[in-house]
């Protein structure tokens, strides 16, 4: 019951933040005309149908004490449309001139990815650009963006030592980790493309822009013998970000390396792609025939 | 190039100095024939190294001699590549530490290359007469200078660079490091008795002013002639863009954090040539802690925090008794999560559940 509970109180949240921004978009007016640089079509890749293991989100505790989160055989049943690009500076700046989006903390224009943008930034830019084509876009959940980032997928840092006696070796082998993963901070935004395309055709994954999405903190308690969950607390407060390694931000939080904790390997930069819901099409038709009317 | 306030106020400055000598302990040692004394040539080690040495003095008073080659250059001191004009001594920020007993002679060779674009000299707090000895190690470009002076005093002190109407500029640019004077039979507590470390870090911190412009990012100039006047500027609103240890955002951790084990004594110096700070081992303490750095006085004990004044060293003598991964940060926290000033330990060892247990894991509120 607690369970419920505490999910029902998250999509609420979440959809009050939606429905918050959409509310903005009401009074607001065109842009396209106001000399800003012509944009190229938004291109998305679909990824098709599968099965994949999903280490899941969150943090997982058994007996008390910090054990592995689950590895779920996932199936994802439906082609995902996403963002073939993270979506870029000069295709944010449309949705800051229509007054929808608040600016980027990150200077500047261009076919880079915006970065420097909280959750709640990329969830109005969501509802601004679902409005502005007529069509359902909204951030990935991690499961989705998972699959689709394929080979390049990381999830957690999880330490390789574990000791019920002593809590400090689950500690230094993470710390020990992350500093053999020998990234060195790369803080710079580089040309949408620059990272490459993913065996799915998915570009820039797990490049230096880590990538939000709608799926939000747990700490799960597994039953101490089997895999029933004993209980679950949300924070919807904090979401997961995606990138090179998985990791959680708190919702208002624009530069990685503020938000993070004070031992840990921080993104470079934060940023966001989306996917579109399948029902796309329904509300496009929807949207031509109100524009007609 | 002096104006007449700056000569006042180093003539007021070397008063002060006269006046402060006092006519005791630290002249207990009679002066000796110096021409007799055996010498020793140590090879100083880059921060947060410490070179070799014995904690208790073997034999009598000697004249340990060190060379340090100034070196001017670009320095990186963030992720983002921002890059300050940087002076130094020996080409580390800060510059070496150098480890006499009470007694000894400091011999330095200091050598300005013939590349570098500036004078320069040395001012250390440790030695008495001629400011520090700035007044006798003025090297240009293409020079060098040799300066002794007796380690009459005991303690963690500091030196830097000090050249008339520039001083703040070449001590915020890099050149501070540290003199540790120990004494003959080494470290003791407030009774008396021995203290000994297995271990000795040396953590220097230094706060920059990196100019920015107008659209907000850092400027990068061609030489340190060219940063002069812009970094003079932030300088004098006393804000610093960055508070690093040992030069730069980040250098002492991940694979540079400092290591250490359950049951290991470790003394950390910690350097401030300009502003004040405020270690703090996070989930540890300071066992011994001579805030001011001078060993004639005894120890403060069981620190949470120990103040360092701008200016000065300190030194923190500190048992580790838990494993973990530590941070040893100033703890104004908006200067070591925002500027930098944030260094970490990883410790291995036993895990004490004594001193510490999670009693009852996180999971939701019970409600009776």
């Amino acid at each position: 019951m607690r369970f419920l509970t505490s999910k029902l109180l998250c999509s609420f949240a979440g959809a009050m933040a939606v429905s918050a921004a959409a509310l903005g978009l009401e009074v607001l007016v065109p842009v396209s005309e106001r000399g800003l640089p012509k944009l190229a079509p938004i291109r998305s890749t679909v990824v098709a149908p599968g099965s994949f293991i999903h280490p899941q989100p969150g943090e997982y505790l058994r007996d008390g004490r910090p054990t592995v989160a689950p590895r779920i055989a996932a199936r994802i049943d439906e082609p995902i449309a996403i963002m073939t690009y993270q979506v870029s500076r000069d295709e944010y700046a449309r949705c800051v001139a229509d007054g929808a989006c608040k600016p980027a903390d990150a200077f500047g224009s261009g076919d880079v990815p915006v970065t420097g943008v909280s959750y709640l930034d990329a969830t109005a830019y969501a509802a601004w650009h679902s409005k502005a084509t007529g069509e359902s876009w909204r951030l990935p959940t991690d499961e989705e963006w998972a699959f689709a980032a394929g080979e390049r997928f990381t999830g957690d840092v999880e330490p390789l030592e574990e000791d019920p006696q002593n809590p400090a070796k689950g500690w230094l082998s993470s710390y020990k980790q992350e500093v053999d993963m020998a990234r060195q901070p790369d803080p710079q935004p580089r040309v949408r493309g620059s990272f490459g395309t993913n065996a799915k055709g998915v570009a820039d994954m797990a490049g230096n822009v880590w990538e939000w999405t709608s799926t939000y903190y747990v700490r799960v308690t597994i039953a101490p013998a089997g895999d029933a969950v004993e209980s679950t607390v949300d924070n919807c407060g904090v979401h997961v970000v995606e990138g090179f390694h998985r990791t959680y931000m708190s919702n208002f939080i624009r530069d990685g390396k503020s938000g993070g904790c004070a031992v840990g390997l921080p993104p470079d930069n934060l940023g966001f792609r989306l996917v579109r819901e399948r029902d796309g099409a329904v509300a496009r038709l929807l949207s031509r025939l109100r524009t007609l009317i | 190039m002096f104006t007449r306030r700056e000569a006042l106020i180093g003539a007021a400055m070397a008063a002060a100095a006269a006046a402060a000598i006092p006519a005791f302990p630290a002249l207990a040692q009679p002066a000796a024939d110096i021409s007799a004394l055996p010498r020793q040539k140590v090879s100083l080690v880059a921060p947060p190294f410490v070179h070799e040495h014995d904690q208790v003095a073997t034999g009598g008073a000697k004249v340990v001699e060190f060379t340090m080659t100034i070196e001017e250059k670009p320095i990186v001191i963030d992720d983002e590549g921002t890059t300050l004009r940087g002076m130094t001594f020996n080409g580390s920020i800060p510059g070496p530490m150098m480890v006499v007993h009470q007694g000894d002679y400091v011999e330095l060779t200091l050598v300005n290359p013939e590349a570098n674009e500036m004078p320069h000299n040395i001012d250390f707090h440790a030695a008495t007469g001629a400011l520090g000895g700035g007044a006798l190690t003025h090297v240009n470009p293409g020079e060098q200078v040799t300066l002794r002076f007796r380690a009459t005093r005991t303690g963690t002190f500091v030196y830097h660079c000090a050249p008339e109407g520039m001083i703040p500029w070449h001590v915020v640019s890099g050149m501070s490091g540290t003199v540790m004077v120990l004494p003959r039979e080494g470290l003791k507590d407030e009774k008396g008795e021995p203290l000994r470390y297995d271990r000795i870090y040396y953590v220097g911190e230094n706060e920059f002013y990196i100019p920015r412009d107008e659209a907000g990012n850092y400027k990068t100039f061609e030489s340190l002639g060219e940063s002069y006047a812009d970094t003079l500027q932030v300088m004098r609103g006393l804000v610093p863009t960055h508070v690093v240890f040992n030069g730069r955002v980040g250098s002492l951790t991940g694979e540079n954090a400092l290591k250490s084990k359950v049951g290991e004594t470790v003394l950390i110096v910690h350097s401030q040539a300009n502003r004040d700070t405020r270690p703090h081992l996070i989930g540890g303490h300071g066992d011994y802690v001579w805030e001011e750095g001078k060993f004639a006085n005894p120890p403060a004990k069981d620190l949470e925090t120990w103040f360092i004044r701008g200016g000065s060293a300190g030194a923190a003598l500190y048992t580790f008794l838990q494993p973990g991964v530590y941070a040893y940060v100033n703890h104004n926290l908006i200067e070591a999560a925002e500027l930098g000033a944030t260094a970490h330990f990883t410790v291995e060892g036993e895990w004490n559940d004594d001193l510490m247990k999670q009693v009852d894991a996180p999971r939701p509120i019970v409600i009776n």
